[in-house]
């Protein structure tokens, strides 16, 4: 989010998909991020999860990707200006006599917060981990929904 | 992994299938994070595939190449509009060209929470025999 006010540029649309301007930069900034260490800013936050959120009239809905990831291994509060999704990535040991090909799965603790763009009712807060896939919906304050403004 | 207590988790980016071959459908096509690791008597694989259901899993064998397809559904509503997308959704697709021959009859796969593991066992080769000589 704040990298959107950073660089709030006329031509960019403020909610749009994913656009090929976006994976145009994403792809440039891996080279630029490979070549600098990492000097320029990028589109995500660069923290895990990674983490997609979409709004309709009524909610906030934040996804992440946690595959292997139990529902008890996640802690996730709420309050009423953001979210924060935190826990543990856990790969068991595999016995001794193993000979790895390939180790690219990671394992470890994460911590995560983000701000949502309008308040958001904790009470009306419900949280789905299906096949790997974290779904947070968020119940928006009644200040923060849109209102219909009839026009007499 | 001794050491998991003290580490953070790095942030992947899903990385894009970037061979163009046999994708004849649109949309974006993901590699998926593999383990592989081998004991005297089989091969497991463990990927990390989020979205993917047992329905929407492929595993196919052919010779010595495994090849592995995920089908994600999308599961956004079209009533909701972006915010901030830091991932893409599209299918997985990963191809392996096995080592040691597999005993297909006995190939074991289970997918809980968005992660596959795949047991493959070896054919058990001819057990070493001793032969005793016998003083005549």
């Amino acid at each position: 989010m704040y990298y959107r006010r950073i660089f709030d540029l006329p031509t960019w649309g403020f909610k749009r998909t994913f656009g090929e301007l976006d994976r145009l930069r994403n792809r440039m900034d891996e080279l630029y991020g490979a070549l600098s260490g990492g000097a320029f800013p990028k589109l995500s936050a660069g923290v895990f999860p990674l983490t997609n959120i979409t709004e309709d009239g009524e909610n906030f809905y934040v996804r992440a990707e946690l595959p292997g990831i139990k529902s008890n291994e996640l802690d996730i509060q709420v309050t009423s200006k953001g979210i924060s999704i935190s826990g543990e990535r856990k790969i068991p040991e595999e016995g001794k006599n193993v000979k790895y090909h390939r180790r690219e799965r990671e394992a470890g603790k994460f911590s995560r917060l983000i701000n949502l763009s309008g308040d958001v009712d904790v009470n009306k807060v419900d949280a789905k981990l299906k096949n790997g896939i974290l779904t947070v919906k968020i119940r928006k304050a009644e200040a923060t929904k849109p209102r219909q403004i009839t026009v007499k | 992994m001794t050491d998991s207590e003290f580490k953070e988790i790095q942030v992947t980016p899903k990385r894009e299938v970037t061979t163009a071959s046999e994708q004849m459908r649109p949309g974006l096509v993901f590699t998926p994070s593999v383990d592989i690791f081998e004991t005297d008597h089989e091969i497991t694989l463990l990927a990390d595939l989020p979205g993917v259901t047992t329905k929407s899993l492929t595993i196919d064998l052919r010779e010595n190449t495994l090849t592995l397809t995920g089908e994600v559904e999308p599961f956004e509503e079209a009533s909701e509009e972006d915010i901030m997308i830091e991932y893409e959704i599209g299918k997985y697709y990963r191809q392996f060209t096995l080592s040691s021959v597999i005993d297909q009859s006995k190939i074991d796969a289970k997918l809980a929470d968005g992660v596959l593991r795949l047991s493959l066992p070896k054919i058990e080769a001819a057990t070493p025999r001793k032969i005793e000589v016998k003083a005549l």
